[in-house]
């Protein structure tokens, strides 16, 4: 189970990063949230929605073997990291993120918030759209 | 420390480039709640009297309200203010998108601008660092194309508003622009911008706003967001967003068309709601936290060119394509585009062109003295004039003084059809048979906008009734009966300015409210568990009404000679009944305009010239105002 985006769906509202922010670290402070909203202005006027879909690049990658998968999530382990950040250039989705209060890195862990808030149903989780064949033809 | 807010207000002198930084005062907080609150509290008590809109010691700020960029639908206004280049009295505009939650998230509430920089600069915040920039390279570009450079040169994650050519050349009717679409764009704010040289501010803030009960904000914050998405309004009123007003409007026959000759467009199946779903959408676009996207943007082709363009809505709509006569939808958007890239309000600029092309055909303006010929429906002539007049080039320098001004220059009668209150044009709903929506706009603080109330509902269907309810009951064109005048458009346009301009202060989108019935009391409830401070919806608006009468204690103290007759329409909308349409025929007479204005001012504790009396003052907590004003004689 992973998290998909809509992209066509996203209006920019950025109410997922903010609920990534309070979820995981209690602060109403987006700038430390798990994805990105890249606003696509003027041309070609759209928005692209940046998130882990738990491809594992970043595990695969790591020297240090710091990047285990939990409960479907790949997750850094801050004893194991030693804050090369391999994985931060070959994350294909550009969503491991070095925040300012840390060396190590941090990554989405599934949580779903994002997905619960989404007014408009621009992230859903996959094993939704399978089992919805009318979005599985949306996002195709 | 303050829940809610980000605690300091930024202070920003471009003339000896000082940059200052001063905790929000609890009172303030309090007594005045944010946005428009604090706009109105600073401009009253720190503008020295008298001064000029383009004044250096005139203050342009930027406040957010205590809600601004937390987790509630629709968090993302900042409210601009100024003394008004429209009217010289009180002024304010109201802006979405990203920027206000981008300066609190940077550790400010407020930004306050005064002074003007010996060369064109800009203001840039990044947290803590605050400086002052050169900006030569950016001045005499358009707006679009300065915040794509910003954005380019800065990165993505800096929020920035910028001017265009008109805010640098002081047209009376510019506007500060954001988000590629997004515009604070009434009563000249852009202009005070443009005379203190100050090209853009960029901000970017990596802080939290602290909550003084996180837990049940968020879990409030939720809840709020179910209650809009189960409104009918969600999946009705958003696709199209504000535009999906027009079919009702035309129907109804509150249309403003051919400069106010009429108030119903034939055409106007071709630029609705529906034609910019089908013809030039492409993503629906929204302020931040918002749930119901009312932005609409999309790609145009016309025969003067192609554009990307946010837009246009309902006003742009209506006096583009209802007061010009622009007849695509195609055509409103590229004129739309135009505005957005030259900086210039689109409700203005589409008044004063449709003035100056009844001045053409009047023949009280020549073709030398117009540089061409001009006509309604011709999109070659909006496009001429609005380069001109954002360049103030030929005609344009007299258009861009607005349409009061532009008149009494001219003369000749013209000033009968220059459509204003107190030098603020006319925005997009005719009113000459709904004596309240009239009313609202004569009383609205910033001239004639119908920001500050929305009571169409009771003049047409005859109670308040939420937008989106409005324009789904089924309408035809059809004959409207003579609306009645009573006391009771007093009433309605009160609660409706208290209500409506509370939104103003406390930082956040009004449209869930208006448009989909959204229970206003919820904003209670979130303001007291972010703040911390424990207030009623009721209680709340109080300190609107207090508010309400410090705007206009600002214009009696910076009009001179301020009074009732500055509250009324120009004399087409009561001398004039409408040309055709649902609504031909009718008219509000005079005398029935002057029973509106007493009614309204024995409501609002006003004496019978409008101005506010000692004892209404010293009700709503503003002793201070009532010494001020009694000692310069003016109450
Ligand atoms: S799933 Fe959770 S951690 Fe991952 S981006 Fe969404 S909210 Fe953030
Ligand atoms: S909450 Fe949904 S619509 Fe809003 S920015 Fe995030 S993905 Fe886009
Ligand atoms: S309804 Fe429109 S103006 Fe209001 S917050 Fe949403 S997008 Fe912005």
């Amino acid at each position: 189970m992973e998290l998909r985006a809509i992209h066509e769906n996203c209006s920019g509202c950025n109410t997922c990063r903010l609920a990534c922010a309070i979820e995981n670290f209690k602060e109403v402070n987006p700038s430390r949230s798990l994805l990105t909203i890249e606003a696509r202005f003027p041309a070609p006027g759209d928005y692209r929605i940046h998130l882990c879909d738990q491809c594992g690049e970043c595990a695969d990658s790591c020297p240090e073997d710091a990047i285990h998968l939990k409960d479907g999530a790949f997750i850094v382990d801050p004893d194991a990291c030693t804050g090369c950040l391999i994985c931060v250039e070959v994350c294909p989705h550009d969503v491991m993120f070095i925040q300012k209060h840390s060396d190590v890195p941090i990554k989405c862990n599934l949580c779903g918030e994002c997905a619960r808030t989404c007014p408009r149903n621009a992230i859903v989780w996959v094993q939704d759209i399978e089992n919805d064949g009318d979005q599985e033809s949306e996002v195709a | 420390m303050m829940y809610g807010y980000a605690g300091t207000i930024l202070r920003v002198d471009l003339s000896n480039a000082t940059i200052r930084k001063e905790p929000l005062s609890k009172s303030l907080a309090e007594n005045f709640i944010g946005g428009r609150g604090f706009v109105a509290k600073m401009l009253y008590d720190e503008i020295p009297s008298g001064i000029g809109p383009y004044d250096p010691e005139n203050m342009l700020i930027a406040a957010t309200g205590p809600l601004t960029g937390h987790f509630l639908p629709a968090s993302g206004k900042t409210h601009f203010g100024t003394k008004s280049p429209a009217t010289g009295g009180y002024a304010d505009s109201n802006m979405g998108g990203h920027f206000g939650p981008q300066m609190k998230y940077a550790g400010y509430d407020v930004l306050v601008i005064t002074g003007r920089a010996i060369s064109p600069s800009y203001l840039f915040i990044n947290d803590d660092t605050v400086e002052i920039r050169p900006a030569t390279e950016y001045w005499g570009q358009g707006s679009i194309t300065t915040e794509k450079n910003f954005k380019n040169h800065l990165g993505d994650d800096y929020q920035v508003i910028t001017i265009g050519p008109a805010g640098e050349k002081r047209v009376r009717y510019a506007c500060i622009s954001h988000d590629f679409g997004r515009q604070a764009g009434r009563t000249g704010v852009g202009a005070v911008m443009g005379s203190k040289n100050l090209k853009a501010i960029a901000v970017k803030g990596t802080g939290s706003i602290p909550v003084a009960d996180l837990k049940k904000a968020y879990a409030k914050g939720k809840q709020a967001y179910q209650k809009v998405m189960a409104k009918p309004g969600f999946k009705g009123w958003t696709p199209e967003g504000t535009a999906g007003i027009t079919n009702w409007t035309n129907e109804v026959g509150v249309f403003p068309t051919r400069n106010f000759q009429t108030s119903h467009a034939g055409h106007y199946k071709n630029i609705n709601g529906e034609a910019i779903l089908n013809r030039l959408k492409i993503t629906d676009k929204g302020c931040f936290g918002c749930p119901t996207p009312c932005g609409k943007y999309g790609h145009t082709q016309t025969k003067l060119g192609s554009a990307y363009v946010e837009g246009p809505e309902y006003e742009t709509i209506a006096l583009f394509g209802g007061n010009c006569v622009l007849k695509t939808i195609e055509e409103v958007a590229y004129a739309n585009y135009l505005c957005d890239e030259l900086g210039i309000d689109t409700i203005s600029a589409g008044v004063v062109i449709g003035w100056a092309i009844e001045c053409f055909q009047k023949g009280i303006l020549s073709r030398d003295d117009i540089g061409r010929e001009i006509d309604f429906s011709d999109l070659d002539s909006v496009a001429y004039l609005l380069n001109q007049i954002a360049r103030r080039e030929g005609i344009g320098d007299l258009l861009a003084e607005g349409v009061k001004i532009a008149a009494e220059k001219t003369g000749k009668g013209s000033e009968r059809f220059a459509i204003h209150v107190k030098g603020l044009e006319w925005s997009g709903y005719e009113c000459r048979n709904a004596p309240s929506m009239m009313l609202a706009y004569l009383t609205a603080d910033v001239g004639a906008h119908h920001n500050r109330a929305w009571v169409l509902g009771h003049d047409v269907a005859g109670a308040w009734t939420n937008v989106h309810d409005l324009i789904s009951s089924e309408t035809e064109i059809r004959a409207q009966p003579k609306a009645v005048v009573s006391e009771r458009s007093a009433e309605y346009v009160i609660e409706s300015q208290d209500k409506r301009s509370l939104f103003d202060a406390l930082g956040n989108c009004r449209l869930q409210m208006m448009e989909l019935g959204f229970e206003a009391e919820h904003y209670a409830e979130l303001y007291s568990v972010i703040t911390g401070i424990t207030k009623s919806w009721e209680a709340l608006l109080k300190i609107s009404e207090r508010i309400w009468q410090l705007t206009r204690a600002f214009s009696v103290r910076e009009i001179n000679g301020f009074g009732r007759h500055l509250d009324f329409p120009p004399a087409r909308l009561y001398e004039e009944p409408i040309a055709d349409g649902p609504n031909q025929g009718h008219v509000l007479s005079r005398e029935e305009i002057d029973d509106l204005l007493t009614w309204y001012y024995t409501a609002r504790g006003w004496n019978e010239n409008g101005i506010p009396i000692k004892e209404t003052l010293l009700s709503v907590g503003l002793s201070e105002v009532a010494e001020d004003l009694e000692a310069r004689g003016l109450l």
